[in-house]
């Protein structure tokens, strides 16, 4: 039904939005904990700067991001310097782009959910000896389980939605950086509303599906720790 | 007493002329204007209204989008378009003025670099391997892009460029790729990068305009507009003398 190309930016949005998530995963998990436990001043800093993403549109976000990757920007340079190649219209300068724009989503509910896990719950586990590694796998993260599934949820559906900033820094190259939302949109720019309504219900469907079964699966989780 | 009506009459007499002269001179027009034209619009606009009573107000966007919105009944009244099919759409889906449609620029292109040094004034360095990337505009929706693809077939060099191309939805994202220096090189509209008659920054060639079917821009009464005046005024006044000097300065032909 769906033309070649169409399968070819479905398949790479999902790539997208299963790399960053991980790597987000990764990255929002210390920084969440830190912002959930820290009284310190730096807090609010860093609490304001996570959110920021929220604020820039996503097209003056990427319009931004393609002026750090240039030869004279930010990360121009140091990509450059490091001896890698310049980020804009390739897979990883969509990565990091994506991972900077979904950041808030993640990080957030895990805040949330780290600031429900009792100190003194941690305390008494440490008093029976259990290191920091055994006391986040063991405590902390049953207890922040619905927040972890959240933050999945919302990390992925957020990127594979995500249209400004890659349709910014990525240049529009098939398999490369054309991904499902830039094909819609193409298909929609050039007046060929029949496939884009055919894409939009197929990226619809898709993702309905997933969140469905995340659904069902966190119920059953939280159901057997009841 | 009998004065006070008097003034009353008096008063009622201004207002109704305030209403007359306002339906029978001055109005106002929404136009939807091609963001590639955003700046001569600016210019065209003010000029407009010294000669004229009428009031015009420009909305900038893409022109897939303004076809879109006007089939939704967007209050526009006249479009600016970036190509001459849109406007036949609309003709043709009887949302337009018969007739009206008419060429009001005709886009150049031309191959840009922000780097002094990279471009001598020639194609030459499409074929080497002195540059990553190449930016072109969408060749499926923006007509500079479709511009841009014949010229590489014309000059023969599709197999070497390919896989170096990467696409700007419009021409403005193009721009942005070139100018930021992340597309060492790209081809864009020549309104694009002229200022006061002549391109003062990066390096160029001027692309022949025999290398590509020309960019037509045309524009149109929508049916919205169809009885308004200022609308209809504007449309004219693009056609002037005066107008078309200003567009061409710009970097259009005509």
């Amino acid at each position: 039904m769906l033309e070649h190309s169409s399968y070819q930016a479905i398949w790479l949005s999902i790539k997208l939005a299963f790399v960053v998530t991980c790597i987000l995963l990764l990255i929002a998990t210390p920084i969440a904990w830190w912002l959930s436990r820290s009284q310190s001043i730096f807090r609010p800093i860093l609490e304001a700067m996570v959110a920021l993403p929220l604020v820039l549109p996503p097209t003056v976000l990427g319009f931004y991001l393609l002026v750090a990757m240039g030869p004279t920007g930010i990360l121009g340079q140091l990509t450059h310097s490091l001896g890698l190649a310049p980020l804009a219209f390739t897979f990883t300068g969509l990565v990091i782009a994506s991972i900077l724009y979904s950041l808030p989503f993640v990080v957030q509910p895990l805040q949330t959910a780290f600031k429900l896990v009792d100190t003194e719950l941690l305390e008494a586990a440490a008093t029976l000896k259990a290191g920091p590694w055994t006391r986040f796998f063991t405590i902390v993260m049953p207890i922040a389980k619905p927040g972890f599934l959240t933050a999945i949820v919302l990390g992925f559906a957020h990127t594979l939605g995500e249209f400004g900033v890659v349709l910014m820094v990525g240049g529009n190259i098939p398999g490369n950086t054309r991904v499902v939302s830039v094909q819609i949109y193409d298909y929609v720019e050039a007046l060929e509303y029949g496939k884009a309504h055919e894409l939009a219900l197929f990226l619809l469907i898709f993702s309905f599906l997933i969140l469905l079964a995340l659904y069902i699966f966190n119920r059953k989780a939280v159901t057997l720790h009841v | 007493m009998f004065k006070k009506i008097n003034l009353v009459f008096k008063l009622v007499a201004v207002i109704e002329l305030c209403f007359t002269v306002n339906i029978s001179h001055a109005e106002e027009a929404i136009i939807a204007v091609a963001s590639n034209f955003s700046a001569p619009m600016k210019a065209l606009v003010p000029l407009f209204e010294q000669e004229s009573q009428h009031r015009i107000q420009a909305t900038y966007g893409a022109t897939g989008k303004f076809y879109a919105q006007i089939k939704q009944g967007a209050p526009f009244d006249a479009l600016l378009a970036a190509d001459e099919a849109t406007p036949q759409l609309l003709m043709d889906n009887q949302l337009a003025v018969n007739t009206s449609q008419f060429t009001y620029a005709v886009g150049r292109l031309v191959l840009w670099s922000n780097n002094p040094a990279l471009i001598d004034g020639s194609p030459q360095i499409l074929s080497s391997e002195r540059y990553k990337h190449l930016a072109i505009a969408n060749p499926k929706l923006a007509p500079y892009g479709l511009a841009a693809k014949k010229v590489i077939a014309n000059l023969g060099l599709t197999a070497q460029v390919d896989n170096r191309i990467v696409m700007g939805e419009n021409i403005a994202q193009t721009y942005q790729f070139v100018q930021t220096g992340n597309a060492e090189l790209g081809f864009v509209a020549l309104s694009q990068v002229i200022k006061n008659g002549k391109i003062e920054l990066g390096s160029y060639w001027q692309v022949p305009s025999e290398l590509h079917l020309p960019i037509k821009q045309d524009a149109l009464l929508l049916k919205k507009g169809a009885q308004n005046e200022a609308a209809k005024t504007f449309l004219t006044f693009l056609k002037s003398a005066k107008a078309r000097a200003v567009i061409q300065s710009y970097g259009y032909n005509l």
